[in-house]
């Protein structure tokens, strides 16, 4: 709707300014017929335009000058200076009042009944109002410091986007060569002057491809209607969240995908009113479409409250279709076979139907979010819905990504696919040669492992010893390891398609350009595996069992080590990294007691440095708790790890919460909690008095996946004994009581149906989450 | 007024380019290699903040690959940028005449690319489409 009044707005603005020459020709002559006739179709426009959108004021101001227009072309008024008079008063008015609209403020001139009454004929005026007084003028020049807008082709904003492209590369160019040069102080400030300039110019190009998602609600309702008239259905649509902002090609690229899963939904999902009133549901099917912003992701949600996917009759499907063995079948879990509607060629539809049986399964759905770098998860229950969540990052074009290289080449890998990072030599780590494949075993899980060189048919640079693991896991799954002569760093990579003869190798995913202007080519995780033979089924199927497998591996920490400004080595965790920045010294300043660094509009605090820079690039680690964040400052990264973290506390809290061997060395390990307490803006200093949660010992699934999100708001994590105090105690589901003091009981299972005892389901995060907030704002109440 | 021509020269021969299709002429600066992409792909390139995917013509025309070319034609196809590598670009001449069809085999590889001749400096020029040499040998077959 707010689109629509934008584009009213816009429209309203260009007509009144094209037709300022026809008003002061009008006013001149008031017989001018033609004048006259623009006129009045001004105001007829205004007229019909603000029916549509409830706005009293502007529809009887325009009826009312439309009124006495249309009796003047009829012949039986004449048109006198009074009328004239009047009409362009009224015309005024629709300026201001639009202007108002855009801004909006409130216009404070009330008299539109005055100006109407002027508009009447002299002989009825005799009785009425006293003469018109022209608004003051002096209220006109501070209206215009409106938000002004002006519509503009998409090709030209392209140029721009490119043109900004070339200037970066141009200032890295010349960056480069200024380090070669003498060093000459005053072309250096200039130098950063031109750079500051330039990251600003890109920022705003970035900012004008965002487009609010409404633009792609926009199309539901319709769609919607005609769907569930086409198969004598009632559905609802509800619709939430458009203002969430996303590049605009990502909005064309995410059409068709939800487009198809609107009419799955309805065609298959929702029941027709008789089986809902079976059912004992509404006879009216809800579809909700949502949207929201997390991080740098977008959340798209649609679900249904249909009649849920039966996972049985996939699981038959793919049994008859030959994908998954009886074994397998037997092992799965529900959210495993529900996830079996992704598989290629199995479609749970009767029969097939016009509107969403047309070979186009979910299969190519989820093959057209991966390829933007997105993810769908589905999830379902019987006879309540599924819900679909797609999320798909901000942008197409800048990507954060890894870059490594193989035979002597460089290539970059998105990092959304990335799980993990190991080193072949470093014990965590088995590599047997099965037949012809080689399977990496890591922690008790066995992935196939891909050589990045031999697939691409280069020659390693590094003997398998010495390469890097990267473990992959493109979404959706199928996890494999991807060996790599070496690992050099993480970048944000402005990313560009690449030719279709480079395209069809299915290799690669696009381009990029480093640094120095040279080209990258991004590799594309599924199309690797794809073309390494890295089978579908059974690959896949082990994805599925994946956070089983991952559960019984050892409590391991994945950390990123890196050197401070006073050469202290010291290590995060690689999960609060959001990510590594460089920002020119000047955007770093003591200010309101603390040191902060201004990044785009937003202001973080500034740890891991004594002092603001005098110049040159501060290099910050941003780091994140999921709520807030704040800026890290060092020196250099030294390497990331994954380890089993032995740690021996700091003798005091602080910065630094203790010391961990490392690859023989020690290695400080940050507090983050600490950090987050003293530095973050958090406003109120709680933190310092931490809520604690009582975690049953021994389960690995609650040691590996729910301690860090527990940890991550802002708990403290001890071990659910008797005779401890806590604010929470987590049980699983069907276990005896802890004996515990105080606190609130939260229980976890492990099956996603109902079990009715106000257990919440291990993987509903979203419940997770508002149970354990819940229960610390308790506490911070209390 | 006459059709201008980039003449360039390919496997030993002088061959006529439209010059409407071509952008610029460059010298590549380092080509990337692109493993495992279609065989006439030599690699990609940077032309300022564009990345070129460079094009080897005698590949594409199957007689072979090219090593140490450095000249290059740019010409935009279908929203890509390619740069087509060639053993010389010699000059943009006029043409004399109208090109005309070519009413004898050309052989093998040129078959596919040449959309005919055309007389210009006073010699026979066969006159080759980039678009088709960007396509492959493979986009034919297919």
């Amino acid at each position: 709707m707010d689109e629509l009044i934008n584009d009213f707005i816009a429209e309203t603005r260009d007509m009144l300014q094209a037709l300022a020459g026809a008003i002061v020709a009008w006013e001149a002559h008031p017989g001018d017929r033609e004048r006259l006739d623009e006129i009045f179709r001004f105001v007829h426009t205004v007229k019909g335009n603000c029916g549509f959108f409830d706005l009293p004021r502007l529809a009887v101001l325009s009826h009312a000058a439309e009124g006495a227009l249309a009796e003047v072309r009829a012949g039986s008024r004449e048109a006198d200076t009074r009328l004239v008079n009047a009409v362009l008063a009224v015309i005024d008015r629709i300026g201001e009042l639009v202007l108002a609209l855009e801004t909006g403020e409130a216009l404070a001139s009330e008299d539109d009944e005055q100006l109407i009454a002027a508009l009447a004929t002299e002989a009825e005026a005799e009785t009425a109002v006293p003469a018109l007084e022209p608004a003051p003028p002096s209220a006109e020049p501070e209206q215009r410091k409106s938000l002004r807008s002006i519509r503009l082709s998409v090709d030209l904003l392209d140029r721009m986007m490119n043109g900004v492209s070339d200037a970066v590369l141009a200032r890295n160019e010349l960056a480069r060569r200024l380090r070669d040069a003498p060093r000459n102080v005053e072309i250096e400030a200039a130098f950063e002057r031109v750079s500051g300039c330039i990251a600003e110019i890109r920022d705003g190009i970035t900012r004008t491809r965002m487009q609010r998602i409404d633009s792609l609600f926009a199309g539901l309702p319709r769609l919607v209607r005609d769907l569930a008239a086409d198969l004598g259905k009632q559905v609802v649509l509800e619709a939430d969240g458009g203002d969430v902002e996303l590049d605009r090609e990502m909005i064309e690229m995410i059409r068709d995908p939800l487009t198809h899963i609107v009419r799955n939904a309805i065609d298959h999902g929702i029941e027709s009113a008789g089986e809902r009133a079976a059912a004992g549901k509404k006879p009216a099917g809800t579809l909700r479409v949502s949207a929201r912003q997390a991080g740098n992701q977008i959340l798209i949600e649609v679900a249904d409250d249909g009649r849920g996917i039966d996972g049985e009759a996939l699981v038959r499907k793919a049994r008859s279709a030959g994908l998954i063995s009886a074994e397998q079948a037997e092992k799965m879990t529900a959210a495993q076979k529900t996830a079996l509607v992704f598989m290629p060629s199995l479609s749970t539809a009767q029969e097939v139907t016009a509107i969403s049986g047309r070979g186009v399964g979910m299969d190519v759905v989820r093959a057209n979010i991966e390829r933007i770098g997105g993810v769908v998860d589905v999830d379902s229950r019987a006879s309540q819905g599924v819900r679909l969540c797609i999320r798909v990052p901000l942008t197409l074009t800048i990507i954060p990504a890894l870059t490594v290289s193989a035979g002597g080449q460089i290539f970059a890998i998105p990092r959304s696919a990335i799980d993990e990072i190991l080193r072949v030599g470093g014990g965590t780590v088995r590599i047997d040669r099965v037949g012809e494949a080689e399977i990496a075993t890591i922690r008790n899980r066995r992935v196939p492992l891909i050589g990045l060189a031999g697939l691409l048919g280069v020659e390693p640079g590094a003997a398998r010893d010495d390469q890097k693991l990267i473990l992959l896991k493109p979404a959706g799954g199928d996890v494999y390891a991807l060996a790599v002569d070496s690992v050099h760093d993480h970048e944000e990579l402005v990313v560009k398609p690449a030719a279709p003869a480079v395209m069809a190798a299915g290799l690669y995913a696009g381009t990029t350009l480093a640094d120095d202007g040279s080209p990258i080519l991004l590799l594309d995780p599924s199309g690797l595996a794809n073309c390494a033979g890295i089978r579908f089924d059974e690959s896949e199927l082990e994805a599925l069992l994946a956070p089983v497998a991952a559960a019984e591996a050892a409590r391991e920490t994945t950390l990123l080590l890196f050197r401070t400004f006073e050469g202290a080595r010291r290590a995060v965790p690689v999960a609060l990294v959001e990510r590594i920045e460089d920002v020119p010294a000047a955007s770093v300043r003591r200010s309101a007691g603390k040191l902060r660094v201004a990044l785009g509009e937003r202001i973080l605090p500034l740890a891991g440095c004594e002092q603001a820079p005098r110049e040159g690039k501060l290099r910050i680690l941003r780091l994140t708790d999921g709520v807030s964040e704040l800026a890290y400052g060092f020196a250099e990264v030294i390497d990331i790890r994954a380890v089993i973290l032995d740690v021996q506390p700091a003798p005091a809290p602080g910065e630094v919460g203790g010391v961990a061997l490392i690859d023989g060395e020690q290695v400080e390990t940050l507090d983050p909690y600490w950090l987050f307490a003293a530095y973050g803006d958090t406003g109120q200093g709680e933190g310092i008095d931490q809520p604690v949660c009582a975690l049953p010992e021994g389960d690995p699934w609650m040691d590996n996946m729910l301690r860090p999100m527990i940890e991550s708001l802002g708990y403290r994590v001890v071990a659910a004994r008797e005779g401890i105090v806590a604010d929470i105690w987590i049980q699983s589901s069907g276990e005896e009581e802890a004996a515990g003091a105080g606190g609130k009981v939260l229980r976890i299972r492990s099956q996603p149906d109902d079990a009715g005892d106000d257990s919440i389901y291990r993987y509903d995060r979203a419940g997770l989450l508002s149970a354990l907030s819940g229960a610390a704002k308790g506490r911070a109440n209390g | 007024m006459a059709e201008l021509l980039l003449i360039a020269r390919v496997a030993g021969r002088r061959i006529a380019f439209p010059a409407a299709a071509v952008e610029a002429v460059v010298e590549l600066e380092g080509i990337t290699p692109v493993p495992r992409a279609a065989g006439h792909v030599a690699g990609l390139s940077a032309l300022r903040s564009r990345v070129l995917t460079v094009i080897d013509a005698l590949a594409s025309l199957e007689f072979g690959r090219s090593a140490g070319l450095r000249e290059a034609i740019v010409v935009p196809s279908d929203g890509h940028t390619y740069a087509l590598m060639v053993e010389e670009v010699e000059d943009v001449v006029e043409a004399d005449a109208p090109s005309g069809p070519v009413k004898a085999p050309l052989g093998p590889g040129w078959d596919r690319v040449a959309t005919g001749m055309v007389e210009a400096e006073g010699e026979l020029i066969l006159l080759v489409d980039p678009h088709l040499l960007i396509a492959g040998p493979a986009a034919h077959a297919a």
